[in-house]
């Protein structure tokens, strides 16, 4: 028994960051909030689906997509159609020349639905196609880029060009997409009614352990080997290819994880919001997005909640009072993290938690006994860092010479070495 | 020749713009052999690691690896048949420790959902525990990568070649930025891991490659220049020449 409540125990400390969490999201807000508030803390935890997929994709795995409201969108639409098709039954759009189907059919002069539209009729498809739909595109688009070696800022570029292309797309096609408007006017889920401040809270609630749900996956993955290799590949891609790994595989997969948790964020947005529309679609809120996170750290998922949290509450706070000076005060928050905390609000977190005795094992003593291992005295490891690959460069072939400050015995080898 | 040929290049050439970086090359590599490959800067040197590993594609030519063509293969497959390589500036991932730096060398769970379902077996850990002390960092597992010197860097990668139990391991300029002592540690390495498979390794230390190489291929302008023992090859007057003659 005893043994039992010390691993329980151990669990919770190792996952109090997300306890936490859960305790703020599930109780502290909806006792706090209004259901107008509490509802609008729902739309912001929709944009923290997408914000934990780019710390998978981006903080991790070093691939930077511009593009992720493409996914957020497409999770969004697909639940817009179910949901609008069950709003457009024949009795309550008799007055349309066509009855039966979504209004702005009916004003685009449509007089049936849109192949496409079809399967929207079924809530298992549409519960499918809100992962299946962004999971494929994500899957063909990194197919198409990863295969070839294309990444960095190219790949960057390439999924703006898509959210770009996607948003023009839905805007054009005003009869078969709702047009700039987006589809409005959703009213019930399955005959139950989601504008109901009950179903708020019920949707609120569903939203957060959604999003609980994908932060345990997104550990999940951290932890394993593949959340190793992550990192690894973006450090040293070639290392890791030349260890045996086929990269590109790696790349596509951690691509359709962060787009499908992006989509079901999409889906929990249309359900609560109670519309969708391209601007969630298009260049502007992905890189909104990307900010969401690099706010809250780009190398912690929880981070990326409270990042999502705070520049949306921020969002909203300021332009009820300033609106024009939103996008400059959104600018600066991003400047002003990156450069005084590079690793978002997570990082802040842990440099308060462990700053002192991180800094006094960085300035004095060996980062390996501080670690726990003991270290042989012949070897300087208490180093304020590896040097970069140019001051390796610099130094060859003499190597980490003078950076490193080694024991005197250390230096009359090396120098030794030089002369040699 | 009773000991079986692991690596028999032919013929290999690549030309990058007109300029043939490798030209008409032919290296025959045995088992438990230990080949230097030395010759002045844009000899060609690294190319030729490049082309055997794969990073870059030939030509011309080919290159067999136990009895397998490997110019069509991708490279992280020659990895998996056995071809081992090592970068010149250590390459090895300085935010993970040294231990992880090793399990993510460790050669099961290659796929997405292999290194997904990938668990940290006693088995594994013991293999790791043996590299960690043959590379000489045995005490250091839980040190982040970052921390190491210059030398063990040049070791954990040595390390990360040798969890994937490679037939054929390729080492470029392995002792650059070694202390002496550090050199000395190496060559040791070197000498115990040839044993079971080959190794080919291109330096410029010449006391380093006196303790360690067993046959010397001497490379100028992408050409074979000169092969044989330490001793033949720096009797050869058009060795002398390449390295004193400009």
């Amino acid at each position: 028994m005893d043994r039992a409540t010390g691993i329980t125990l151990r669990i919770l400390r190792g996952h109090a960051d997300l306890i936490i969490l859960a305790v703020l999201i599930l109780i502290v807000l909806p006792l706090m909030l209004d259901i107008f508030r509490l509802n609008l803390v729902g739309k912001y935890l929709t944009y923290a689906f997408v914000a934990v997929g780019i710390v998978l994709c981006w903080g991790y795995g070093g691939i930077l997509s511009l593009g992720q409201g493409v996914f957020f969108g497409l999770g969004g639409y697909c639940m817009a159609m179910f949901l609008k098709l069950e709003a457009s039954d024949p009795a309550s759009t008799s007055i349309q020349s066509t009855p039966g189907i979504p209004d702005f059919m009916d004003w685009n002069q449509l007089t049936e639905l849109p192949w496409f539209w079809e399967p929207f009729h079924s809530f298992a498809f549409t519960l499918f196609a809100v992962l299946a739909v962004p999971g494929i595109l994500a899957f063909v688009v990194g197919l198409a880029m990863f295969k070839r070696r294309v990444g960095g800022v190219y790949f960057a570029i390439i999924t703006q060009a898509v959210a770009a292309i996607l948003s023009i797309l839905i805007i054009g096609q005003q009869g078969y997409t709702g047009g700039v408007n987006g589809i409005t006017d959703l009213k019930t889920l399955l005959g139950w009614d989601i504008r109901t401040d009950s179903a708020r809270y019920a949707l609120y609630f569903l939203n957060g352990a959604l999003l609980l749900t994908v932060l345990v996956v997104a550990r999940l993955i951290i932890g394993s080997k593949f959340g190793k290799l992550l990192v690894a590949l973006r450090d040293r891609e070639d290392r890791v290819r030349f260890s045996g790994y086929d990269v590109s595989n790696f790349k596509i997969f951690i691509f359709v994880v962060a787009a499908m948790m992006a989509a079901v964020g999409g889906a929990m947005f249309t359900l609560q919001v109670g519309f969708m529309s391209p601007s969630f679609v298009g260049v502007g809120p992905s890189i909104d997005m990307v900010v969401f996170a690099a706010v809250g750290g780009r190398m912690s998922p929880v981070g990326a909640v409270y990042g999502s949290l705070l520049v949306n509450w921020a969002r909203t706070a300021f332009s009820e009072s300033f609106p024009e000076l939103w996008l400059l005060a959104m600018g600066a928050i991003f400047i002003g993290v990156v450069m005084l905390f590079p690793n978002g609000l997570a990082g802040m977190v842990d440099g308060m938690k462990g700053g002192f005795i991180r800094s006094t094992a960085r300035l004095g003593g060996p980062t390996g006994a501080s670690r726990g291992a003991p270290v042989p005295d012949q070897w300087p490891v208490g180093r304020p860092r590896a040097p970069t690959a140019c001051e390796r460069g610099a130094l060859e072939p003499g190597g980490s010479v003078s950076v490193t400050g080694p024991s005197d015995h250390d230096l009359a080898d090396r120098q030794g070495s030089l002369a040699h | 020749m009773d000991k079986r040929i692991v690596l028999a290049v032919e013929d290999l050439g690549v030309t990058f713009d007109g300029f043939k970086a490798v030209d008409g090359v032919n290296l025959y590599v045995e088992q438990d052999e230990m080949r230097v490959v030395i010759g002045p800067n844009g000899a060609g040197k690294t190319t030729l690691l490049d082309l055997i590993c794969g990073r870059t594609r030939a030509s011309s030519g080919s290159i067999r690896f136990l009895d397998r063509e490997l110019t069509q293969i991708p490279e992280y497959r020659r990895v998996r048949l056995g071809v081992g390589r090592k970068f010149q500036n250590p390459s090895i991932y300085e935010s993970l420790t040294v231990l992880e730096n090793l399990e993510v060398s460790y050669p099961r769970g290659r796929t997405v959902f292999g290194s997904l379902a990938f668990k940290r077996t006693p088995e594994v850990l013991q293999r790791i525990e043996e590299v960690a002390a043959m590379v000489y960092l045995g005490d250091l597992l839980q040190v982040a990568a970052e921390t190491l010197s210059h030398g063990q860097m040049q070791w954990l990668e040595i390390g990360m070649l040798l969890m994937q139990e490679p037939q054929l391991l390729m080492l470029d300029e392995p002792v650059a930025g070694m202390s002496v002592s550090e050199r000395q540690a190496t060559a040791e390495l070197l000498q115990r891991i040839c044993k079971g498979r080959s190794v080919v390794v291109i330096e410029h230390d010449m006391d380093f490659v006196r303790s360690i190489a067993h046959r010397v291929t001497v490379l100028h302008q992408g050409k074979v220049l000169a092969e044989g023992s330490m001793a033949k090859v720096q009797a050869d007057p058009r060795v002398v020449e390449v390295y004193l003659g400009h």
